[in-house]
């Protein structure tokens, strides 16, 4: 489903991610860790379309088709989601408002027309009742105000919605109490299916018990250094980064 | 010939049109000796820095249009609330249309100002309210000089308009430019409520300008909303000049939305004559090309224990501008006055251009007075999350800007209004309507 290749990207000039090489397939769940400022983010704004990042080489396949040139909003198009670690504050827009223009902005990409309303109200109130959100958040202004908790439900809730063919959770276990971090885990593991994938991206493991990874890779300097399964996740949460450091250190000397 | 010229020896051929006899002649010839000697505002007076009349000062306007053009209801639907039952009074080029409008001295007095100034049955009125709250300015003295005809609308006491009445002024003139000088009179007896809309558009692309005044008396425990709907073309231009007076606990709300024109200068004066007073003045600004509009506004709190509420938006591109010049006076008896302003603007383009400037004088001790004003852009981050979510950039951008000016939209009354300034806005940023806030 998504192949990355060799993708080398850099802000303001200082190169962030060096060479990382990635495969997808369709059910599968992909984990991300790493230290802080390893890239994990830029890695999740860079599959995401974020325009302020600069791809100097490499390519982002999605289903094949090469989608580095593409808009943030024709990768949505195409089903790419991205759960945000700090979900944008937008007032004046409200939360059902909002999803139901994104809904049919994504309908329309495809030739089809708006949702009829009640097939809309519907999915709306299922949705919301997966994640256990109160009826009266979605008049609310679009996470403004909102807890940390609430932010990041909302964002599991558009993910819902809009049903993506691969969905980037970047950091969100991050400001999740455990009850919260219960539901949206709970969310996310009841949306998964055999045709549609997730990257999860996380410092820490905790969100891995809930959300069972099939592959962890670690991500260090802008390059992935080490992939293995689920229980690389929890040998580095007993032993931290540190020793990865220390054996690519040897490696490379 | 420049203009104030003409204008000075078209006054000469105007009172030969009406009845030197009437009261209301003195008015005006006091008026036009007040403009004689000020002339047009320039940028030196601190009133006018921010906008200057000498691009449309320069056209040779016809003073006096001929008669009225033949235009039909098809011409005009679309700039009327249509979808609701209203009364309207329709000018073409300054000249009241009596087949485009529906009048009524039914209850209230939704009519002519041609006839409360000339009829002996409306003497009493125009003595009591005509040309008493507007002030000696070169502008409004000019309109008060050529006053003639307008819209006249008187609401008794505790009646309740029950439907909107529309103000709408149309130009059509076929060979030259055009100068306009509407003048219009809206009284609220005590316990009265109405609404209105006002519009001025032109159908020609001969170059227009309307310079118009308005008074308004809100009386003893009355409400008056009125609507300016601003989205002319860019040859015409505008200088509205709005006087409200507010008797003990009355209410009036305006709601100015700009969208189009060339130069649009909205002086918009609330005088607050009585305890327990609520004015409220919101707008949305979105310009784009070389448009420019200038809201000056004022709310004098001459009485204790009353509230005003100024909320104003705008959105820039291009080379456009816009000025924000704000007042509130409290005067030193007027305790617990709680006044509120707040301006905030998003420029677009690097090209654009926006002034804001509040001025805040308080003698009175007791006060709440707050101010705020923002300049800004769009904000990237949003703008970003938004695509993300599948809404392409036109379209996020649109939202964004509907977002901001949502919170002036959110207090229209009349949803037909709400529905049509969105479409409007929507059309205006090029936008297909997917989203209703």
């Amino acid at each position: 489903m998504l192949k990355i290749k060799n993708l080398h990207a850099s802000v303001e000039g200082e190169k962030i991610l060096k060479g990382i090489n990635l495969e997808i397939n369709p059910g599968e769940v992909h984990a991300i860790m790493g230290p802080n400022g390893s890239g994990k983010s830029t890695l999740a704004s860079v599959i995401a379309g974020n325009e302020d990042f600069e791809v100097t080489q490499g390519d982002i396949l999605f289903e094949k088709a090469n989608i580095s040139e593409l808009s943030p909003d024709e990768r949505a198009h195409k089903g790419i989601f991205l759960s945000f670690q700090y979900p944008v504050e937008i007032p004046g827009v409200s939360v059902t408002n909002f999803i139901k223009t994104s809904i049919n902005q994504v309908r329309k990409s495809r030739g089809q027309k708006d949702m009829p309303a009640n097939e809309m109200l519907k999915k709306i109130r299922e949705k919301s009742a997966l994640l256990d959100m109160d009826r009266k958040f979605l008049s609310r202004s679009l996470n403004e105000g909102f807890s940390g908790g609430e932010k990041k439900r909302n964002e599991i809730f558009q993910m819902a919605m809009l049903e993506p063919k691969l969905a980037i959770l970047d950091e969100t276990d991050s400001g999740l109490d455990i009850d919260a971090l219960r539901i949206v885990a709970d969310g996310v593991n009841r949306l998964k299916t055999k045709d549609n994938a997730t990257l999860v991206i996380t410092h820490y493991q905790r969100l891995l018990d809930y959300v069972i990874p099939d592959v962890v890779h670690v991500l260090m300097d802008g390059k992935i250094v080490k992939t293995g399964g689920k229980d690389l996740a929890k040998e580095l949460e007993e032993k931290g980064y540190d020793w990865l450091k220390e054996e690519r250190a040897e490696m490379t000397s | 010939m420049e203009l104030k010229d003409k204008l000075m020896s078209s006054y000469l051929a105007f009172e030969e049109q009406v009845d030197l006899e009437n009261d209301i002649h003195e008015v005006r010839n006091k008026a036009i000796k007040f403009f004689e000697q000020s002339g047009f505002p320039s940028k030196k007076q601190e009133a006018w820095k921010y906008t200057s009349l000498n691009s449309i000062l320069k056209e040779d306007y016809s003073i006096f249009p001929k008669k009225e053009d033949a235009i039909d209801y098809k011409d005009i639907k679309k700039y009327l609330i249509h979808d609701i039952d209203t009364y309207t009074i329709v000018f073409v080029d300054g000249i009241y249309s009596s087949h485009l409008s529906r009048t009524t001295h039914d209850k209230l007095d939704a009519c002519l100002m041609s006839s409360a100034l000339n009829k002996d049955k409306y003497k009493p009125v125009i003595d009591k309210y005509f040309n008493k709250i507007v002030p000696e300015d070169s502008m409004s003295s000019l309109n008060t000089a050529f006053a003639k005809e307008g819209a006249y609308i008187r609401i008794p006491k505790n009646i309740v308009a029950e439907k909107p009445i529309q103000v709408l002024n149309f130009f059509t003139s076929n060979e030259a430019a055009l100068m306009v000088q509407p003048r219009n009179l809206i009284i609220a007896e005590e316990g009265a409520h109405v609404q209105i809309i006002e519009r001025h558009q032109s159908l020609t692309d001969h170059p227009v300008l309307t310079n118009s005044v308005t008074e308004v008396y809100v009386e003893k425990n009355a409400e008056v909303d009125y609507y300016k709907i601003q989205n002319d073309k860019t040859t015409s231009s505008l200088i509205d000049n709005t006087y409200i007076k507010q008797e003990r606990d009355s209410k009036c709300s305006m709601h100015t939305f700009s969208l189009g024109g060339k130069i649009t200068r909205n002086n918009l004066k609330f005088y607050q004559q009585g305890e327990n007073c609520n004015s409220v003045l919101k707008g949305v600004t979105i310009l784009e090309g070389k448009q420019h509009v200038d809201h000056n506004t004022l709310v004098h709190h001459t009485q204790p224990n009353c509230e005003s509420h100024q909320d104003y938006k705008g959105v820039f591109s291009e080379k456009s501008v816009g000025v924000f010049n704000g007042n509130v006076l409290v005067d030193r008896v007027a305790q617990k006055t709680n006044a509120f302003q707040s301006n905030n603007n998003i420029l677009i383009d690097d090209t654009a251009t926006c002034n804001s400037k509040p001025q805040l004088e308080i003698f009175a001790d007791d006060v709440k007075c707050s101010h705020g004003c923002t300049i800004g852009q769009l904000d990237n981050e949003a703008l970003y999350y938004l695509r993300t979510r599948g809404i392409p950039k036109k379209e996020a951008r649109a939202l964004l800007m509907f977002a901001f000016a949502n919170n002036v939209l959110s207090s229209v009354k009349i949803p037909e209004i709400k529905k049509r300034i969105t479409k409007q806005i929507a059309l205006k940023l090029g936008v297909e309507l997917g989203f209703n806030l």
